[in-house]
């Protein structure tokens, strides 16, 4: 089978390292090969899987050792649950620096040091929540991820940060082979979440490829720094993750996005009562202000 | 103060005039702050010593000219060798007038090169709205029949993606589907301008071959494929040719700048002369092989031509020299079955014949000598030939593996029995060394002339003179235009290296009655 390079992306705190990890391990215990890059200088994509609190980034390795060409791929590249490869670029402390630079130099890294060469099934590209720079879309650039899941859940702005990625898809999609290859429902237990993620998939032109339930087994394995499949693989939600590797090897449905407008969304949030129908009478209107329309009525 | 029309003199003598001498003491007493010159000398003198080299070698977080250049610069030459190709720089400005200038210095010539202008905005927004216009403007205005496309560190922090900016721009029609555009991402801060070289000559490869190698087949064109990497010697792209013509070798060079940077005062400016075809880059996957000439550099080209247009890539060195000239021109024999001409044979005896004349002046000279992998390494290799001992040699762009090869080299000959090898240092640690363990002379760029005159103000019998052979050379005119490489190329350092020689001994035995026994008409 060709090597198959996914990223995925989403709101910030929606879940996606925790999802990765999970669908990982699970497509690892079907026995596929990954490799998961995280690109993120929280460098938090690879613990479960590694056990380790957070794994050497190449970034750090290199400042430590002066150059990116000082390092070696087995330094930066470590081995987990499930024959899993980890590697983490790493980047500033907040607050300084260039941490989509710090993306753009680990994957060429990679790249040139052949990481991308060995019979890998599949890599995954754990990337920071809103992707604000040139350099945190480098997973899709040319011949690189060339499908994109989108971690969301039934919350509004997980949905608005879901239409914004899809908008920087068709960017990239225009000139090269990346796709949008589904959402992933990473469930919060709001109302109607599946039905509301489904509609919004179909608005987009994609799937919702799996949705994912609420467990807390996940947050149990997650104390220990491993993934639910590794911690409980009997547990109902282990094969919740299982269920979407599935879905993922046999997905075919790889589109360009057509994203919403704001009303559009809007309108979608409002159907599913994620937010109130808009009230133009109050808008400008101080409490006092108000009150006094109050009283005289 | 004042200068007569009839009689305008430049700063130097002007400025030694008593009323200009008198002005600037006044403002070094008045303004500068400065210490007295005992101090200034006492510092200069502990600057010179061997407490000081261990502390400058300790140096981490500062470099003092590095000699070496940026990647955009490595990726315009690169582009320029090719027939029509404009070098296109994704980025700022200022940049691009430093790769012009760089090569106006360096050449005497005009350089055609266009920058996107990258400003403010385009770093917030980044830059594919430049990158629209630019290719659109570019093509309008010059003409050319390839835009070649690298960039400056500005659009590589901001992770502008070329591959996707360029086909947008096609899609959008600013130029057409199947205008050639081929590009390298060339980020200043990493490598050198000899990676740059690599990454355009890989990103021409790739813009031209990758998806067409379905009807090519190695060996179908009998040709043999040269890559020069950064090269700025003319001569020496010359001199290829002229041997494989002499050989009866068919050949492509592939980049190829020597008319480009060598036109003619005809009252006609060219801002397009020769350079390699594009049919040539097309049909290179159907050659015997293709030899890469500063093997060092060419790290990406390497992969491509073993991997892609499945050649074998025979290893080779740099020609410089005896040896590496016979190695070349015997492996280029073996893989065409033509044998080498009685032409290419008496020049190598006259070769040999001039090293066997010059011998007695150059043997046990010491020479320091700094400046890129390939140059540098061909460059120890014919001083040992020459019976000459190599002492420093610094290259700052190199790598482990490369001091790892120039240390066997050494060993293997009892003329590099003293030398040291020095990798990721500048031209400061360069000029601790020069006072030392003071070599004869240096061998390098036009940066080493301020050694000099370091090393000469530390007193006459410590001076260590200069000969320029390397790149830049801003200060001597014309030298780009000789040889360094083949045979002829031989000729050119050794008539240089013997001359220098020569001409410092003529210096030092110019004492009337002192010296001048040695003063002799006949060397």
């Amino acid at each position: 089978m060709a090597l198959r390079q996914a990223a995925i992306y989403g709101k910030g705190g929606i879940g996606k390292s925790t999802t990765t990890q999970n669908l990982v391990a699970a497509l690892a215990e079907l026995g596929q090969k990954v490799m998961i890059v995280g690109c993120d200088p929280k460098a938090d994509s690879t613990r479960l899987i590694l056990h380790s609190k957070a794994q050497n980034t190449i970034m750090q390795m290199a400042a430590d050792a002066g150059s990116v060409e000082d390092l070696e791929l087995e330094d930066v590249l470590k081995v987990g649950y499930g024959d899993i490869a980890c590697v983490e670029s790493g980047g500033p402390e907040p607050g300084v620096g260039c941490a989509g630079r710090g993306v753009i130099t680990a994957i060429n890294f990679l790249e040139e040091e052949g990481a991308y060469e060995e019979d890998l099934d599949f890599v995954f590209y754990d990337v920071l929540g809103d992707v604000v720079c040139g350099g945190f879309a480098m997973p899709i650039r040319e011949n690189k991820a060339q499908e994109i899941y989108i971690v969301c859940s039934g919350e509004m702005m997980a949905m608005y940060a879901a239409n914004n990625i899809s908008k920087g898809i068709v960017k990239y999609a225009n000139s090269g082979g990346v796709r949008l290859a589904g959402l992933i429902c990473n469930s919060r237990n709001t109302d109607r979440e599946d039905e509301l993620i489904e509609a919004l998939a179909a608005k987009l032109g994609t799937q919702m490829i799996h949705f994912v339930p609420r467990d807390n087994v996940v947050q149990r394995a997650e104390i220990r720094r491993m993934t639910c499949i590794e911690y409980d693989p009997t547990a109902k939600q282990s094969d919740e993750y299982r269920m979407l590797a599935k879905k993922i090897i046999d997905n075919t449905m790889f589109v360009i996005p057509e994203p919403l407008t704001m009303d559009e969304l809007e309108d979608l949030l409002m159907e599913f009562g994620v937010m109130d129908e808009e009230d133009e009478s109050i808008i400008g209107q101080t409490a006092d202000a108000e009150e006094g329309a109050a009283a005289s009525a | 103060m004042s200068q007569a029309v009839e009689d305008i003199k430049p700063s130097y003598p002007l400025f030694r005039d008593e009323d200009y001498k008198e002005s600037l003491k006044n403002k070094q007493d008045a303004f500068e702050e400065r210490h007295d010159d005992a101090k200034i000398q006492e510092m200069f003198e502990w600057s010179t010593t061997e407490e000081y080299q261990e502390l400058n070698f300790q140096r981490e977080a500062l470099t003092i000219n590095p000699a070496k250049a940026c990647q955009p610069l490595g990726s315009v030459l690169c582009a320029l060798g090719f027939e029509k190709t404009l070098p296109y720089v994704h980025g700022s400005q200022g940049c691009v007038a430093y790769f012009r200038t760089y090569f106006n210095r360096h050449f005497k010539e005009p350089v055609a090169c266009v920058s996107d202008s990258m400003t403010e905005d385009a770093a917030v927004f980044g830059g594919q709205k430049n990158m629209f216009d630019g290719l659109e403007n570019a093509k309008a205005l010059y003409k050319p029949d390839m835009i070649a496309v690298s960039t400056t560190c500005m659009a590589e922090v901001i992770g502008d993606d070329l591959n996707a900016f360029i086909n947008n721009a096609k899609k959008e029609g600013h130029v057409e589907q199947e205008f050639p555009t081929p590009f390298a991402h060339t980020p200043s801060f990493v490598g050198s301008h000899t990676t740059g070289w690599d990454n355009m000559f890989e990103g021409i490869q790739r813009y031209f071959t990758l998806n067409e190698m379905d009807d090519k087949e190695v060996g179908s064109n009998g040709k043999i494929n040269f890559v020069p990497g950064f090269e700025t010697y003319l001569g020496n792209f010359r001199v290829i040719k002229r041997m494989m013509d002499e050989m009866d070798v068919d050949y492509s060079l592939l980049s190829d700048p020597s008319e480009v940077l060598d036109t003619p005062a005809d009252g006609k400016y060219r801002m397009y002369e020769g350079g390699t075809t594009q049919d040539e880059m097309k049909d290179a996957p159907n050659a015997i092989d293709t030899l890469l000439l500063q093997p060092w550099q060419l790290v990406k080209t390497k992969k491509f031509v073993k991997g892609t247009w499945n050649q074998p890539a025979t290893d080779v060195t740099v020609p410089i020299g005896l040896k590496a000239t016979d190695d070349l021109l015997m492996k280029i024999s073996e893989l065409t079955g033509k044998s080498i001409p009685e032409s290419l044979e008496k020049e190598r005896g006259r070769l040999v014949d001039m090293m066997t004349d010059s011998h007695a002046w150059l043997h046990g000279k010491k020479f320091g000598l700094y400046g890129d992998a390939d140059f540098v390494m061909g460059m120890t290799a014919f001083l040992l030939e020459l019976g000459a001992e190599p002492t420093h040699i610094l290259c700052n762009h190199a790598n482990k593996r490369w001091k790892k090869a120039m240390v066997a080299m050494l060993a293997e000959n009892p003329y590099g029995a003293n030398c040291e090898v020095h990798i990721g240092k500048d031209l400061w640690h360069f000029r601790s060394l020069m006072f030392t363990n003071k070599p004869d002379f240096m061998i390098g760029n036009s940066y080493g002339k301020f050694i000099q005159r370091d090393t000469l103000h530390k007193g006459k019998e410590f001076e260590v003179p200069l000969i320029r052979i390397g790149f830049p050379i801003f200060d001597r005119h014309h030298l780009h235009r000789m040889t360094t490489w083949g045979y002829e190329g031989a000729m050119y350092i050794l008539t240089t290296l013997v001359n220098e020689v020569l001409e410092r001994l003529d210096e030092e035995t110019r004492g009337m009655g002192t010296t001048d026994y040695n003063y002799d008409l006949v060397r």
